[in-house]
């Protein structure tokens, strides 16, 4: 036990994360199945998110319609979500009721039906949410970044899949990658709140511990090979608004580099200093807004860098404003990543970074649910559930000189992807050319 | 959770200052951080054409420069240690909201106080601000869902003030001057009818004292009172309205109507009836049909807001542009069915159950006490509202449930809006 975390692994291989916490009555409950988009192949992208869907459409239990209801009738929230290195699903509830939460996890982790009709009228919802996703330039834009910056590994598609597999996949093909990835030993069970560790992991074990462990699933083999030059690509499409996408390759989370990543992205662009997603904030004293926003090239610009299992990207966006030219932004981002060189970032900086990284760990962990997710995510992408509490001190460690370091390794121009959405020639509200005069 | 354990008159402490501004503080020692929230009585309803967007484009520009502070030290400040506050222009009240670890309480309190008393509005920050302002509404010009609640807007309200979108347009934002800045803030900003809310690791004797030396000796005589805000006609036949976006993938449709105020009598009558049609479990009866029966969305549900006017009650939904028609229908009829038939009893207890039991939920973090004890305040519920909340919502029957249906919607006299090919 450390942190007042009780870890354990039952027989059949499930992990069971426990955390005390009686600031509320609440408790907060998550299953993360270590199955996302990373693992799937061409014809079949897009069926982890599926599955998450069908994971909704009942069991003989829970039958379709009654799961969601059940959890509302006793006052929790639920979700659930898919991305690339992981499937979860949570429910946070009072403290009283969280028996539900425990019964239907373990209920769905196996018996989850897949009715063929219930398959083809989620076909539809799932394509009408790529439909959503499409009408944002956004999304368009980095469907092709991660397409360009991977071309072997599985990341190289959207979690949400591509139109032709949502057209194709079968329900039985829902069924076999249900039944490969869903499993105890696959599995991690994390409860937060307001419990007794003694009582909640009896509980876990008995409602889990019966299920048995599925087939052990292989490691991805298919590693980007690395990239030896910069890479680009240009989505044109409706609107008025252009935008620059910007990534570099980042390290694994659990790379030593990781945690010096993280810390250069935090000096450099400010927003959150821990890389995960749920990010964002005020980044108005950072070296990239007074680069790009503050002299009225871009209307916003951000970065950010997710914790992942293998290498991904560390990415920088800009929204251009009216009358100034991705080619304009471009330079003035280039020229502030080239100043990481020049005048590197300092102490004083640094330590700044760091503060912002504590303020913002407390906040994260305000909450059973937010707590409970930070753990999820630890466990589920490094196998430490601690690996974020132990962040804060292995971000204290970081020196100016491992900042130089990573900055020569990772924002080197043969590893950079440049993405830009420009407004199509002849849209219907097109302004006039994009490389236009402006005054 | 029992009733006498949620926030309540022994436990919220509510103070006055001699100038009006109400302070609401709860103490919270879970973590070590805090939450500030509020608002002051500055909105879109103060500002005409052809000055639209003004109400949001000072609240935008009040931290851009203070007479003690440039922009670059406030944020400086700010963001070194991690700590937030903004602000957002609405329409009865311009709201800000913030928060950071407990030691630096003193720091937000008192960006906050000078921005909301000597903002500077430097001519060159309010051009930024103005091109950040003018990318949003051109990306809004882009996005379906954006663009369809402007037209429901525009349909259902016309020139009534709820109509006019609070960015105002790229026309009327190109016309807002720094002299436009100064004078909105000084007819409306001041403390009578301020709330401020404090939420953490403060106790709450400090955070009163400490807010009333940062504020209590504002003053602005010349503060004007908001002009209150007509009811607006209810549509009576079906009004509709398309726009045109061809090159999107799905069209965004919204419906509704003028919403009751929050502190209409049959409130919360009303309120389980729109949990019953498009909130519980997944989006409730509509999402049963539009999603889960017939697969045309993604996401379908229903939204009240109750606020100080008549803020609309919609019906929104993403389809594919062939299944506007069924969606819309099947939305209607939906609509209809709460009006006609009685909700089974096991249907409403359900509702009752969530609305009830998900307080413990909503009021774990302190951005979600603050959020309700702010509302409170806002619409007069009483300090001791939390804990009558659960008899308010039990007390609710079948038979006023469909009453308030039938007094408040209308699936035939309705405003449909959409966006889309």
């Amino acid at each position: 036990m450390s942190n007042g975390i009780t870890k354990k692994t039952l027989d059949n291989g499930l992990t069971v994360v426990l955390k005390e916490m009686h600031h509320a009555p609440v408790v907060s409950f998550f299953v993360w199945y270590r199955v996302g988009s990373r693992n799937e192949v061409p014809g079949n992208t897009g069926i982890s998110h599926w599955v998450e869907h069908m994971m909704f459409k009942g069991t003989p239990t829970f039958p379709a319609g009654d799961l969601d209801r059940a959890v509302s009738r006793e006052g929790g929230r639920w979700n659930a979500f898919t991305w690339v290195d992981f499937t979860a699903y949570y429910e946070t509830m009072p403290a009283d009721r969280i028996d539900l939460a425990l019964r239907l996890e373990a209920d769905r982790m196996v018996n989850t039906i897949m009715n063929p009709e219930e398959t083809e009228t989620e076909r539809t919802v799932i394509i009408s949410e790529r439909h959503m996703y499409e009408n944002y330039p956004t999304f368009l834009l980095n469907e092709e970044m991660q397409a360009t910056a991977f071309r072997v590994h599985p990341y190289h598609h959207e979690v949400i899949g591509d139109a032709v597999d949502l057209e194709t996949i079968t329900r039985d093909d829902l069924v076999r990658h249900y039944r490969r990835f869903y499993a105890p030993n696959n599995a991690i069970a994390v409860a937060v709140g307001a419990f007794d560790t003694k009582a909640m992991l009896g509980r876990v074990e008995e409602l889990f511990g019966d299920i048995p462990a599925g087939e052990v699933v292989a490691p991805i083999t298919r590693q980007e090979p690395p990239q030896r030059g910069e890479r680009r690509v240009t989505v044109s499409g409706p609107g008025d608004t252009s935008y620059l996408f910007y990534a570099h390759r980042a390290p694994a989370a659990t790379h030593a580099d990781y945690y010096p990543m993280t810390l250069l992205n935090a000096a450099f662009a400010g927003g959150s200093s821990l890389g995960f997603f749920g990010g964002g904030g005020s980044n108005k004293s950072s070296r990239l807004y007074k680069a790009l926003v503050a002299p009225e090239l871009a209307a916003s610009a951000s970065a950010e860098m997710a914790p992942t299992i293998d290498p991904y990207l560390y990415s920088i966006e800009a929204v251009a404003r009216p009358g100034r030219t991705l080619d304009e932004i471009e330079s003035a981002l280039q020229a502030e990543l080239d100043r990481l060189a020049t005048e590197p970032i300092t102490q004083a900086e640094l330590d700044k970074a760091l503060k912002r990284a504590k303020a913002q760990f407390v906040a994260a962990s305000e909450s059973v649910t937010g707590q409970a997710q930070l753990i999820g995510l630890a466990e589920a992408v490094t196998g430490d559930y601690a690996w974020f509490e132990n962040a804060l001190e292995r971000l204290s460690a970081v020196q100016l000189s491992d900042l130089a370091r990573v900055r020569d390794q990772y924002l080197r121009p043969e590893s950079r992807i440049v993405g830009r959405y420009v407004p199509a020639v002849n849209s219907e509200n097109a302004l006039p050319a994009e490389e236009s005069e402006h005054t | 959770m029992k009733d006498h354990s949620f926030p309540g008159p022994d436990t919220i402490h509510r103070h006055v200052l001699d100038n009006g501004i109400v302070i609401l503080a709860y103490e919270n020692f879970a973590v070590p951080s805090f939450e500030i929230e509020g608002y002051v009585p500055a909105g879109n309803l103060g500002e005409f054409p052809p000055r639209r967007g003004l109400a949001a484009f000072t609240a935008a520009n009040l931290m851009r420069g203070t007479a003690n502070r440039t922009f670059e030290s406030i944020y400086e400040e700010l963001e070194s240690v991690g700590a937030e506050l903004g602000f957002s222009g609405g329409r009865h009240t311009t709201g800000f909201s913030g928060g950071g670890l407990d030691e630096d309480f003193d720091l937000v309190l008192d960006v906050l106080a000078d921005a909301l008393r000597h903002p500077s509005f430097p001519p060159e920050h309010a051009e930024k601000v103005r091109g950040e302002i003018l990318t949003s509404l051109q990306i809004q010009a882009n996005d379906t869902r954006s663009q369809a609640n402007k037209a429901f807007r525009a349909l259902l309200y016309g020139d009534h003030p709820y109509g006019a979108h609070l960015q105002g347009t790229p026309e009327s934002v190109a016309g807002l001057s720094a002299a436009d800045l100064t004078d909105f803030h000084g007819s409306y900003y001041g403390p009578r009818g301020m709330v401020i809310t404090v939420v953490g690791a403060i106790k709450a004797e400090a955070a009163v004292a400490r807010i009333k030396s940062a504020l209590g000796d504002w003053r602005n005589p010349a503060q004007k009172s908001l002009p209150a805000v007509a009811g607006v006609a209810r549509p009576t036949e079906l009004l509709r309205t398309h726009v045109v976006m061809p090159e999107k993938s799905q069209s965004d449709v919204v419906l509704g109507l003028p919403g009751p105020l929050r502190t209409t009598p049959d409130y919360q009558d009303l309120r389980l009836a729109n949990t019953i049609l498009g909130i519980f479990g997944m989006y409730g009866r509509l999402g049963k049909r539009v999603r889960e029966e017939q697969g045309l969305a993604y996401y379908v549900y229903s939204s009240l807001q109750g606020g100080l006017g008549p803020a609309p009650w919609t019906c929104a939904t993403g389809v594919a542009p062939g299944n506007v028609d069924q969606a819309v229908a099947s939305i209607r009829a939906e609509i209809r069915r709460m009006q006609e038939e009685r909700v089974p009893a096991e249907e409403l207890a359900d509702s009752q159950a969530y609305l009830t039991g998900s307080l413990p939920v909503s009021l774990e973090t302190n951005s979600g006490l603050a959020s309700v004890l702010t509302d409170m305040e806002l619409y007069q519920l009483g300090m001791d509202y939390l804990r009558h909340y659960v008899d308010l919502v039990n007390g609710v029957t079948a038979e006023k449930v469909q009453l308030a249906a039938q007094t408040h919607w209308s699936a035939d006299e309705i405003a449909v809006a959409v966006a889309g090919p």
